[in-house]
């Protein structure tokens, strides 16, 4: 069964049906999801939900779906990843990575919050399916849309990543990019999803989409031991995950599933797509947007939808945010690769170079328990990094080809287990 | 040559459900105003009581978010196009 209530506007708190239906007809502020929390602390205790499937669908009661869900068997409950190298390495003793970079089918956190939109789009009866989007939505959009049998429409900007692009028409999906930036294609979708009758994920089926984000936090508490951490780190682009993450913790405390504890939730930009930290470090509640320009192009966005809940959640739990330049970026990714095996996309590089920044600020204690938050993987988007690694050696197949570049090498350290 | 201006659901019940309407005015603030006399109602659907535009309300002239022009005094002339655009909406 179903705990929830109907849609809510979270500004002027008008009810509304469950519809597909995303801004308030009175004031245009966001309407969300809202549940019966006393109903849901009666149904739900932590020794039920551990026996259920790894998926995201064990939080079930705490998601928006009517129906058994039958998108996303296989999404979410991704790695928390004790990290004691990188830990070692920053001085942080209880560091963790949440590790949606093999978030399942298509390595990245969208998996969770198209799995809820697209089970919602089925109950709606939608037969065709779409969003604007950077890339890890389009395939993650494109990839669950074949699964479910349904039609699907992808809108890009310019400039994405070429895995992202056959990374969505592999499945069959028709891919439109805009030439523009990721403001305009998502100016010109919130058009065409009022013209079309057609199940935008990420606009007229938004509220129940960005109820799945809270997955991430959920699976963050319950893989502590149904614990807060002190410390997040997330990215924020348009907006979505920083604000649902906090709501997760609230949730699991309304109905319950934890107990106590207080997290600090703190917000990574790039430097280059930065509207949120601007206003955020200059105590303003207006985010003035800004044009994106940044390698991490997967959090270039500059008129974040969320940004006002971004930064009130950030505020509440008194985290903080900084931004990244381009090649912190780059130099996190590596590290984080070199010291972890985990290979993040720079969304994922920019939550650890501020986690760095904040640890220097002392914003974060290295005795604290610390969750980075890599919501993409590295391997979509290997053009960010193309130049910033080291570069292989080429050599004939021959022995004495080797012996000479051993010998040259020697004593540099270049060639691992030289000695 | 009047100005056209695209109107999103939530504004079309002023708009006898039209998605587009044609209004007049030398600026966006302008533009507001005919709008208001011509479909009542839409003023303070659009601007707050202080007159500035609403948080979650994204106004684009010829493509170009007003935030980023001279705000509710951007100049528009005959023939330009306007569009009213729920700021909610998006993920990447």
């Amino acid at each position: 069964m179903s705990y929830v209530t109907g849609l809510k506007c979270r500004e002027c708190g008008q009810d509304y049906p469950i519809s597909p239906l995303h801004v308030c007809e009175t004031c245009f502020g966001p309407l969300e999801v809202a549940y019966d929390y006393a109903a849901i602390r009666k149904a739900v205790s932590p020794a039920a939900i551990e026996q259920r499937p790894h998926n995201l669908w064990r939080y079930l009661e705490l998601l928006p779906v009517d129906a058994p869900p039958q998108i996303g068997p296989n999404s979410g409950f991704t790695p928390l990843l004790k990290v004691e190298r990188l830990g070692a390495e920053l001085g942080i003793r209880n560091l963790y990575i949440k590790d949606d970079t093999v978030n399942h089918p298509t390595l990245s956190y969208k998996d969770r919050v198209v799995s809820v939109a697209i089970s919602k789009a089925r109950e709606f009866g939608f037969k065709t399916v779409s969003c604007a989007s950077t890339g890890n939505l389009a395939t993650a959009v494109a990839a669950h849309a074949a699964r479910a049998g349904l039609q699907c429409v992808i809108f890009m900007p310019e400039g994405v990543e070429a895995g992202k692009i056959v990374g969505s028409t592999i499945y069959g999906a028709q891919v439109v990019i805009i030439r523009g930036n990721y403001d305009d294609v998502n100016r010109l979708c919130s058009e065409i999803a009022d013209k079309y009758g057609w199940a935008f994920v990420n606009i007229n089926l938004r509220p129940y989409y960005t109820e799945g984000a809270k997955t991430f936090g959920f699976e963050v508490a319950e893989q502590l031991g149904w614990r807060l951490p002190q410390h997040i780190v997330l990215p924020t682009a348009g907006g979505t995950i920083l604000p649902k993450v906090a709501k997760a913790f609230r949730e699991l405390k309304e109905v319950g599933l934890i107990s106590e504890g207080e997290c600090r939730v703190h917000c990574a930009q790039a430097a280059g797509a930065a509207p949120v930290i601007q206003a955020l470090h200059k105590g303003a509640d207006l985010i003035t947007p800004v044009k994106p320009n940044t390698i991490a192009k997967s959090i270039a966005i500059g008129n974040p939808a969320d940004g006002f809940y971004v930064l009130r959640a950030v505020r509440e739990s008194r985290g903080w945010g900084e931004v990244a330049s381009d090649s912190e970026i780059i130099e996190a990714i590596k590290l984080l690769a070199r010291t972890e095996g985990v290979f993040a996309e720079p969304a994922g590089g920019t939550t650890l170079a501020v986690t760095i920044k904040l640890l220097a600020q002392k914003r974060i204690n290295g005795d604290e328990t610390v969750v980075v938050s890599i919501t993409g993987n590295g391997y979509k988007t290997l053009e960010a990094v193309g130049n910033a690694i080291t570069q292989p050696y080429v050599i004939e197949a021959r022995l004495r080809e080797f012996d000479a570049l051993f010998e040259q090498l020697n004593g540099r350290r270049s060639l691992a287990g030289a000695a | 040559m009047p100005i056209r201006v695209r109107v999103p659901t939530p504004l079309r019940r002023f708009t006898g459900g039209n998605d587009e309407i044609t209004a007049e005015g030398d600026s966006i603030l302008a533009v507001i105003e005919d709008m208001e006399r011509r479909h009542p109602g839409m003023r303070e659907r659009l601007l707050d009581d202080k007159g500035e535009l609403r948080r979650f309300v994204n106004i684009y002239l010829n493509g170009d978010d007003i935030r980023f022009l001279d705000q509710l005094t951007s100049k528009v002339k005959d023939g330009d196009d306007i569009s009213i655009v729920p700021a909610i909406a998006g993920g990447n």
